[in-house]
């Protein structure tokens, strides 16, 4: 796919989205995703590595990716300009469960860049061809500091939405931020959503989920409708390559998607 | 269809014949080492061996293959998948253990999900014509994971050694395209006879067996003992369990470029290597060898049997033949097979 569009979200520029379009125009209608499936993007000659999709499918003809500098791959892709090709390979995983979500109410809670897969899912309910299958939306979403806040203009929009709830906050401010100020969990628990015919879905680092869990969990959020959207070193993205397993599930295959009452019953180690 | 029966003379009169049709890859003797490789001649085959030092997965599996080469110039790219080893072959002498492991390995690779055409490629070119264990070793352990010295899953001609002469079952219809030609005598009762008595002693003097078959639920149960601390304290994490064992399947996926031009390139991975699993961030799922060893025996025993219905492992015992410092499946097994029961 050809670069489009590069966006750097993050003030200290190590997160970039990018917005791709389709090299050739017939895999434009073979690719098909939902919310919460991830492609492997290559750069050839570097490798290939796993993104969430950050683009809902109602964004027709391109597919957005968020992207972290973190090692060889994602420094290769961060040097790439607008009008660079790069590989795609999916859509892969599971995603999220939309057949289920609809009907009720929707909590989504994201912290850090975990919150991609969050942003296409909350974009593809906002949809006015989807709007109306979901129910209350709410939006919790938090970065470590203003400067990683990702999505800044379209967060802005989403604000002034009176059909979606959104609660913006950081762990620490500087000078600039009105918003709020704490910790996720503790802002889930201020707003204290009702568990009532509601889904509640998790997403960002590891110690974010630890402490989000229990506060849902007393909120009443029973365990088969709380999803989380977990992360593994990955390869080949489709359970044959052995890497990215939680017991007998493949984080890439059976995942990314999991509901509490699933992780449950695999061992934890993750 | 009734048993064959063949004289060794004849046999290698037979395999000169399937050279001619396919490439042929047997044991051999290299370096003073058992291996497979493939021959120019029937004479070069040996008949006399317990097991070959590495397993035959690498027939369909290879230890890095190319899976498509590329060139980016400018603002475009293109890109060339290959196919290699598309020729037909003949795997000879290959011991049930091993032919067995091909029927695990196509769960992975020929899949209900995913099919690995890389993988499926070579598997439909290859034929495999199995030599039953008169003598099994003392590491092996087939008849505890529903195989056994003669069992004839995954090949398509059987060959059992009565002595003096191999008896020749057909176990599939392209063993059956095989003998077409050859003219074979049919097995009489003595030679009948004779090989049920090799079949018995062979099962007979084979190692106790574990009862690790339908197991999984124990080995889940006892997932977070610490148990698994003293069991594993010795594992050095070489990996040469998973570089032996037929039916470790784990790959990584590297790119090599030369400028603007390079090949994607699938090489064999060990779930016992330290990052294996370790992510961007720094964390590692599996940071120390005990996490990793669990892994390799929960994989293989609990997982991929829950995942396939079959036991992820076909008792070659070559992780036992090999490993370094002595560790023995078998008695890890046990070991946490007793402790589940225990708690």
């Amino acid at each position: 796919m050809k670069i489009e569009k590069v966006l750097v979200e993050t003030e200290d520029r190590n997160i970039k989205t990018f917005s791709l379009s389709f090299a050739n125009g017939a895999d434009k209608s073979d690719f098909n995703y939902v919310p919460g499936q991830f492609a492997e993007l290559s750069v050839l000659g570097k490798g290939e590595a796993p993104f969430g999709m950050a683009s809902s499918p109602t964004q027709e003809g391109c597919l957005e990716f968020t992207v972290n500098k973190a090692g060889l791959l994602t420094t290769a892709l961060h040097n790439m300009e607008p009008g660079d090709i790069v590989g795609v390979r999916g859509p892969l995983g599971n995603g999220y469960p939309l057949e289920q979500l609809e009907g009720g109410n929707i909590v989504i809670i994201g912290g850090g860049f975990g919150f991609s897969t969050l942003r296409a899912l909350t974009n593809f309910m906002l949809d006015d061809r989807n709007r109306g299958r979901f129910g209350d939306i709410t939006v919790i979403y938090g970065a470590r500091n203003p400067g990683l806040v990702l999505y800044k203009d379209e967060l802005e929009e989403w604000g002034k939405r009176d059909d979606l709830s959104l609660y913006m906050t950081v762990d620490s401010a500087n000078g600039d931020w009105n918003g709020r100020v704490g910790l996720i969990p503790n802002i889930v628990k201020e707003v204290a959503p009702s568990a009532d015919n509601t889904y509640a879905l998790v997403c960002g680092p590891p110690v974010m989920i630890r402490f989000t869990l229990p506060v849902l969990q007393e909120l009443g959020f029973p365990s088969d409708k709380t999803l989380l959207s977990l992360e593994m070193r990955m390869k080949c993205g489709l359970g044959m390559c052995g890497r990215c397993n939680i017991g007998s599930k493949y984080v890439c295959a059976d995942g990314p998607v999991f509901t509490l009452a699933e992780l449950s019953k695999l061992p934890q180690e993750h | 269809m009734i048993a064959k029966i063949v004289r060794e003379s004849d046999l290698i009169n037979l395999l000169g014949e399937w050279l001619k049709e396919y490439e042929l890859i047997a044991p051999v003797k290299r370096d003073n080492l058992v291996v497979f490789d493939r021959v120019d001649s029937a004479g070069e085959v040996l008949f006399n061996y317990s097991n070959t030092v590495k397993s035959a997965k690498e027939l369909l599996l290879p230890q890095s293959e190319t899976l498509f080469t590329y060139s980016s110039v400018d603002h475009s790219a293109s890109i060339e998948a290959h196919f290699n080893d598309a020729a037909p072959k003949l795997l000879f002498g290959v011991r049930p253990c091993d032919a067995k492991s091909f029927l695990l390995l196509d769960k992975v690779f020929d899949g209900e999900r995913y099919k690995d055409a890389y993988y499926l490629n070579r598997r439909a070119n290859t034929l495999v014509v199995t030599i039953g264990c008169v003598k099994p070793r003392t590491t092996c352990f087939c008849t505890s994971v529903n195989g056994g010295p003669f069992s004839e899953d995954g090949s398509d001609l059987m060959l059992i050694d009565i002595g003096d002469a191999y008896v020749v079952k057909v176990t599939s219809d392209r063993g059956a395209g095989l003998l077409e030609g050859a003219e074979l005598e049919d097995a009489g009762e003595d030679d009948l006879a004779s090989m049920k008595r090799v079949i018995q002693d062979a099962e007979a003097s084979m190692s106790p067996k574990l009862a690790i078959e339908g197991r999984q639920e124990n080995l889940e149960s006892i997932f977070d003992d610490p148990i698994w601390g003293p069991l594993t304290e010795k594992c050095l994490g070489c990996g040469v369990c998973t570089y032996l064992c037929p039916t470790c399947h784990c790959f990584d996926i590297i790119d090599e470029a030369r400028d603007s031009q390079g090949e994607r390139i699938r090489v064999w991975d060990s779930c016992q290597f330290s990052q294996f699993t370790l992510q961007a961030s720094g964390f590692n799922p599996r940071l120390t060898n005990k996490e990793r060893l669990r892994q390799r025996v929960m994989h293989k025993f609990s997982y991929f049997p829950k995942n396939y219905g079959l036991t992820g492992c076909v008792g070659c015992g070559r992780c036992i033949q090999e490993c370094p410092v002595n560790l023995d499946i078998r008695d890890v097994l046990n070991d946490l097979l007793m402790e589940s029961v225990i708690k």
